[in-house]
């Protein structure tokens, strides 16, 4: 589904990804992690288009994406979210998630019909999905961290994406929160066959559903393979018992 | 859901505005056309500021661009008003979308400062460009409007000329309207809400901002142009001024005075702004000087503007009632 | 072909209006490097700093070199009083909105002042004689210099010196140039960030008064100089990058010879081309010629 050949990418001389080779196969779900400043966050966004890669090839579906816009990348079928809750803040929940349906439909250009209640029943219905159904009034910037996060996940639905990028899902979220929304995410992209690729820092999510790891350090592969494979690497084990406790 | 019994208060507005020449107040016209056609001007400049969240210092470009067209097309090539005034819409549209292509291509302060340049490249030809503009003396001597038609109609037809021009710049004036309130709630203007709130995120929900922002600075620029070609006729003459600096300074002023949050709020603030002017330059010569006082409470007190206080005011009360 | 006396005439008074242009314009750069506010009111302090250098010479008695040194400093201390005042208890409250808010706030401070000084001084033209001491002129290459334009000449790049030697050998030079690059960072210095910009409002509100106040000998004082100015002035650290002290330097010494020789080439356009120059920077290097991309 996504193929990552050799991508680099330095800020001023200093390497933040330093070729990096990936392959996410179809409907899997695929765990990239590391220690802060190993470089997930800028490996995001070069598969996203947000930065252009130094050097390197994205391919996704086999079409080649390396340098596409943003936007043009959702298009195509991947869906995002961001580290820091990326939403429409003063937009109300409902709004939120109508306006990605609107452009994922090609409306965004009509500018003579009313927007009120185009796509009301989609919406509601992804908002349901969530558990966002009973707040669809609400100005999205008054939502608990939690919510905020699935409505983030929701506007990335919207688009009906086959890949889905989720920087750092459960950030900021308390023990009880990550646990739900982790259930509500793993049913998710069962229901609706995705593909997930996503970063996270807390090692119980990832060993809970990730069925492939891939560690990044210092701008580098390190290793990749299966929970099982990833726990019992040396390297791994040196990286993040040696560096993080 | 509160729909059936909403007030319509847009319909009360204009079914008032109408009757302005029924007063037989040559100076309650002349404020009320001067009114209505600022405020087209700064609901115009909202479609950036307030829908898209674009800062432009330059909107006066667009203003001055629609009334030297029309002013011009109208005095020396001697064309009818309807269409110097479609000529004056589409040409401030066109420059918009020439100046705005590389507008949207920057971000906030230097989206603000090209938008800046811009507006003072336009000044500066129309200061000088002479056999074409009249240079610093402005066009003089704009005729006016033939509105001779408008005496063979009943209830208006014994009305004076100005009552006359000012029926029409209403009507006109309430079309643009129509037409700006269908776009600002379409999806289009949806998105362009979503570009406002998070531009980032917009482009992730497979949105191209640019291109969307230059369809807002072309739309919010065509609508400006609009009104500075009723304000030239209104006027008898177009002058430089009209696209320097202060005047695009002085609509973000109205914008923000009226509350850029709401899509009347321009209109009122354009409103305020003209009938205060007119009460207190008749007290002392230094209007600039309250002007800069109120915006200053503005900005410390009411962020949200009059309209936006009054909303607040609104929601409080009803809250309270419903408590 | 003009004279090249003629010419290198022309260049002398570009080259004066830039060191000019430069002293506003350092003080309009170095505020929106630490605070990020593009201050419209510059150019009001600059008017502020003209009238009050005037002020001060009638009160001393004008024609001895005293009082011209005393009033320009006097003013430009004035001023800088007046931008702390302003930062501290106005502007420092729209820190965390909009820049929309911070731009109109410091446009209402344009309005305001500008009344002001016409309250206070009326709207003739006021002039300030030159300091006995730099009366007179002398000739080089043809070209009549008169010494106060040389003493502007040479104040400019010593200015920019001592700006250099500030913010690369000092503390708070440390500090100014961290929040020029990152904000975060300053924090992280343990700088007192309040008292930093204050500070730094204060010096940049300075150097316009101390701009106004030296101008007078060359250019009358009147109502309307404050508008005039600042718009030169933004175009001078577009050119060079806002927030960039040698930028600014180098935006104001092409936007006096544009301004100079355009006048010689397009005599009715060289404001125009001064326009087209600032637009044209915009679109191909927005961070200015000398600028770093500001990060968001």
């Amino acid at each position: 589904m996504l193929e990552v050949r050799d991508i680099r990418k330095s800020f001023n001389g200093f390497t933040a990804v330093g070729g990096v080779s990936l392959d996410v196969p179809a409907e899997s779900i695929t765990a990239v992690i590391g220690p802060n400043g190993a470089g997930k966050s800028t490996f995001f966004n070069l598969l996203t288009g947000h930065l252009r890669a130094d050097a390197g090839r994205v391919a996704f579906a086999g079409r080649d994406i390396t340098g596409v816009a943003p936007h043009a990348i959702c298009r195509m079928g991947i869906g995002r979210s961001f580290q820091h809750t990326n939403i429409f803040r003063n937009l109300t929940v409902f709004q939120n998630v109508q306006a990605a349906l609107i452009a994922h439909a090609g409306q965004a250009r009509n500018f003579w019909s009313r927007a009120d209640d185009l796509y009301r029943e989609e919406t509601l219905k992804i908002l349901e999905s969530l558990g966002l159904a009973d707040k669809a009034d609400a100005v999205s910037s008054a939502l608990s961290h939690g919510n905020q996060k699935q409505l983030e996940l929701g506007i990335a639905l919207a688009s009906d994406p086959k890949l889905l990028l989720l920087d750092e899902p459960t950030a900021g979220m308390s023990a009880t929160e990550t646990r739900e929304s982790i259930r509500l995410l793993a049913r998710i992209v069962a229901e609706r066959k995705l593909t997930l690729l996503f970063t996270e820092h807390d090692m119980e999510v990832v060993f809970s559903i990730a069925q492939k790891i891939a560690v990044l350090h210092q701008g580098k592969l390190i290793a990749e393979g299966t929970p099982e494979q990833v726990r019992a690497d040396r390297e791994v084990r040196r990286v993040y018992l040696g560096e993080r406790h | 859901m509160t729909m059936a019994k909403r007030i319509p208060w847009t319909l009360i507005v204009f079914v008032a505005a109408l009757t302005i020449p029924y007063l037989g107040s040559r100076f309650y016209t002349f404020l009320a056309t001067d009114i209505i056609i600022l405020a087209l001007f700064a609901v115009s400049l909202n479609l950036l500021l307030g829908y898209t969240g674009l800062v432009s210092f330059g909107h006066a470009a667009y203003f001055a661009i629609g009334a030297y067209t029309c002013g011009i097309l109208m005095k020396t090539y001697g064309i009818p008003f309807g269409i110097g005034f479609v000529a004056a819409g589409i040409l401030s549209g066109l420059f918009a979308a020439l100046f705005g292509f590389f507008c949207v291509r920057l971000t906030k302060i230097y989206f603000a400062m090209l938008t800046l340049a811009f507006a003072q490249i336009v000044w500066a030809i129309c200061l000088k460009w002479n056999s074409v503009t009249g240079g610093e003396q402005g066009l003089l001597n704009v005729p006016s409007p033939d509105l001779g038609w408008m005496a063979s109609l009943p209830l208006i037809g014994d009305m004076r000329s100005a009552d006359h021009f000012y029926l029409v710049a209403l009507v006109l004036v309430a079309l643009c309207f129509a037409v700006l309130r269908r776009i600002v709630d379409s999806p289009f203007g949806r998105i362009l809400n979503t570009i406002r709130e998070n531009p980032e995120r917009a482009q992730f929900i497979g949105i191209d901002v640019r291109r969307y922002e230059l369809a807002a600075f072309s739309l919010a620029g065509t609508f400006a142009g609009l009104s500075g070609a009723l304000f030239g006729l209104f006027n008898r003459g177009v002058f430089p001024d009209f696209g320097y600096w202060s005047k695009s300074a002085e609509v973000l002023i109205m914008a923000i005075l009226g509350g850029m949050g709401h899509f009347w709020g321009p209109a009122v603030g354009a409103a305020a702004l003209i009938l205060l002017n007119q009460q207190i330059t008749a007290y002392t010569q230094y209007w600039p000087f309250i002007l800069g006082t109120i915006l200053i409470i503005l900005l410390f007190v009411f962020p949200g503007g009059i309209v936006g206080a009054l909303h607040a005011g609104y929601v409080r009360l009803r809250a309270r009632r419903d408590a | 072909m003009p004279e090249p006396s003629f010419l290198f005439g022309q260049f002398l008074g570009g080259l004066t209006t830039a060191m000019f242009l430069f002293l506003i314009a350092s003080g309009l750069s170095l505020i929106f490097g630490v605070l990020r506010v593009l201050n419209f009111a510059h150019g009001s302090f600059y008017m502020i700093g003209a009238y009050l250098a005037w002020q001060i010479v009638g009160w001393i008695g004008p024609g001895s070199n005293g009082a011209f040194w005393l009033a320009a400093l006097g003013a430009a201390s004035a001023v800088a009083l007046l931008g702390a005042v302003v930062e501290r208890v106005l502007l420092r409250h729209l820190y965390g909105r909009e820049e929309l808010y911070q731009l109109l706030f410091t446009y209402a401070l344009v309005l305001i002042l500008g009344d002001a000084a016409k309250v206070l001084w009326g709207t003739g033209q006021l002039s300030v004689s030159r300091p006995p001491m730099l009366a007179g002129a002398f000739q080089l290459f043809g070209a009549t210099i008169p010494y106060y334009n040389l003493f502007i000449m040479l104040l400019g790049p010593a200015i920019a010196g001592l700006f250099w030697l500030v913010l690369h050998r000092t503390v708070i030079g440390r500090m100014v140039r961290a929040a020029a690059l990152d904000r975060e960072m300053l924090g992280a210095l343990g700088a007192d960030v309040g008292r930093l910009y204050t500070g730094m409002f204060a010096v940049g509100s300075f150097l316009a008064g101390l701009g106004g106040a030296l101008v007078t000998p060359i250019k009358s004082i009147v109502p309307g100089m404050d508008v005039e100015i600042i718009v030169e002035a933004f175009i001078v650290v577009v050119i060079g990058g806002l927030g960039s002290l040698w930028g600014t330097f180098l935006g104001a010494l092409i936007f006096g010879q544009v301004l100079a020789f355009g006048i010689l080439i397009f005599p009715r356009f060289s404001m125009f081309a001064a326009f087209v120059l600032m637009a044209v920077i915009l679109i191909v290097r927005p961070w200015g010629l000398l600028g770093r991309p500001l990060r968001s």
